[in-house]
């Protein structure tokens, strides 16, 4: 059966590509990709602690050697604005239609692999027909593209080096996320907060959660980490139990008050931060800047609607 | 004592520190203050590490990207822009924002998102479009943009994916809620993530709509 470790493999092997085509120009990049390459390869085999001394490893390099990313490495490989338009006239619609090769096939793989279960984990089917996806991607793109299979790991090593450190940003917070977890902040973070509650006021209550989910979602980058914090603290002993709310509209807008509260936070690197890495924004906050506008609109709504709808 | 790791993260952003030593720091320190040995937070943090390696799974999709690009993507987008004559950036997105939320109402999340598809497709032709209703851009109108475009898919991804039964959130409120003992179907919790889901494109579509506006000018 496919599963998830294949497309690791995979994974690897790209990033062992990036490494070995930028060892030469970018050592320190280079060495930063190829420790992801051996965390995707051989993460199941190194045990916890080794983990987590390859985890201080990637920290070290990103910290240190890859603080330029973004800015030096503009001009290697790239191609000239003159060519690349008499590419674009030349080929036309064709580069669309390659384009579209990775979310179709992650479209149809996602149906098809879940209707027919035994070759293909049902359970990861889109990240396993996103891989493949790529790789269809890629045949077609060098066939009718005519290039040869360094020149699109060559320019992903260009675009991967734009993105640098920024690129495990979001798998550091999801560990950091599980030490948390671990030691117990969420509880402290709960206890805080059902003290600061104005007493017999069920419009203060439901602001208490909302905007709770939103704030602590921020802190955490993550909408799951402060849900059974805020639901245990606030949303079941006080808008359920004591002003008979109904449980699926308190947490169902719950969650999506600490939504709002993702679009707010450079600690949603990956929703936030590493898209502006990756559309090489000059402010890395950018994305965030633009989210505010509907983002608070948003949460205040979200505040009406649990206030509205979930009391009788 | 808890808490100085929260401190740590929330300052460490403030000052702009090195968000992964920042994180690092952050982790050690709560890890220290709750009594755990280093070894044993380094650890910890390593076995979180590796189960969370599916997140950094989408960066194979960038040599597609890259071949692409080389080959002149963003330029046909240019192109193709310039053919449809009602485009505008904001109807663009308009459109981009239904179709990302109806996607993920469906649970197609990954189907879309930013390496996959604003970096090489929503965010050019965002670009493209606004280059031509407003003329000449300057560089801070170009920043705002593709800013924008990744904004609009972050926020119909948020506001679509809850609609779907079997999405992570909906399964997790569905189990915290049953250790209550409260027990209610993923149905039940989807319906009421519709409320929001228009809300969320009646004021980002108004901005939008805005954003056109302004570029008129």
């Amino acid at each position: 059966m496919i599963t998830l470790h294949w497309v690791y493999a995979l994974a690897g092997a790209i990033f062992a590509a990036y490494a070995l085509l930028g060892a030469r120009e970018r050592p320190l990049n280079a060495a930063f990709w190829a420790l992801l390459a051996v965390s995707m390869w051989a993460g199941d085999r190194l045990g916890d602690l080794g983990n987590g001394l390859l985890v201080l490893g990637l920290v070290c390099l990103g910290s240190v050697g890859l603080r330029s990313v973004g800015r030096l490495n503009r001009g290697d490989s790239a191609v000239a604005p003159a060519l690349r338009q008499a590419r674009a006239d030349g080929f036309g619609n064709r580069l669309f239609v390659i384009a579209l090769i990775i979310p179709a096939t992650a479209l149809a793989g996602t149906i098809l692999f879940k209707a027919a279960p035994g070759w293909i984990d049902g359970r990861q089917a889109t990240l396993i027909a996103l891989a493949l996806g790529v790789l269809i991607a890629l045949a077609v793109g060098c066939l009718w593209l005519r290039t040869g299979p360094v020149v699109p790991l060559q320019q992903g090593r260009r675009l991967m080096d734009q993105v640098g450190w920024a690129a495990i940003l979001p798998q550091m917070l999801a560990s950091l996320g599980a030490v948390f977890a671990l030691a117990g902040v969420g509880d402290v973070v709960g206890g805080i907060v059902s003290q600061a509650i104005p007493q017999g006021s069920l419009l203060g209550a439901v602001i208490a959660y909302a905007l709770g989910m939103a704030l602590f979602t921020m802190i955490m980058g993550n909408a799951f980490a402060a849900f059974p914090v805020m639901t245990v603290a606030i949303g079941i002993p006080l808008l359920i139990r004591t002003y008979h709310g109904d449980p699926a509209i308190v947490c169902a807008i719950g969650m999506l008050a600490g939504f709002c509260g993702t679009l707010l936070t450079p600690m949603a690197a990956n929703f936030n931060l590493v898209p502006a890495a990756l559309l090489e924004l000059k402010d890395k906050h950018g994305v965030i800047r633009q989210q505010v506008g509907t983002a608070v609109p948003l949460l205040i709504v979200n505040i009406l609607l649990i206030y509205w709808l979930a009391f009788p | 004592m808890a808490l100085l790791g929260i401190a740590i993260i929330v300052a460490g952003f403030l000052l702009r520190f090195h968000p992964l030593l920042v994180i690092l720091a952050s982790a050690i320190v709560t890890g220290l203050a709750a009594g755990f040995d280093p070894l044993a937070i380094i650890a910890a943090l390593g076995k979180a590490f590796n189960e969370a390696r599916y997140v950094s799974i989408i960066w194979i999709v960038l040599p597609v990207v890259g071949l692409l690009e080389a080959n002149g993507l963003q330029e046909r987008a240019r192109g193709l822009i310039a053919q449809f004559h009602g485009a505008t950036v904001g109807r663009f997105l308009t459109f981009y924002l239904v179709i990302r939320q109806v996607l993920a109402a469906i649970g197609l999340t990954s189907v879309a998102g930013h390496p996959q598809t604003v970096r090489p497709l929503v965010a050019p032709i965002a670009e493209a479009a606004a280059e031509r209703q407003a003329g000449d851009l300057t560089d801070a109108d170009r920043e705002e943009i593709k800013a924008m475009a990744a904004a609009t898919d972050n926020i119909g991804l948020f506001f679509g994916e809850d609609i779907f039964l079997a999405i992570g959130s909906i399964l997790l409120i569905k189990g915290l809620l049953e250790q209550y003992g409260i027990s209610l179907e993923p149905l039940q919790l989807s319906v009421w993530a519709i409320p929001t889901a228009i809300a969320a494109f009646l004021i980002h579509g108004f901005r939008l709509w805005r954003l056109d506006r302004r570029l008129r000018r």
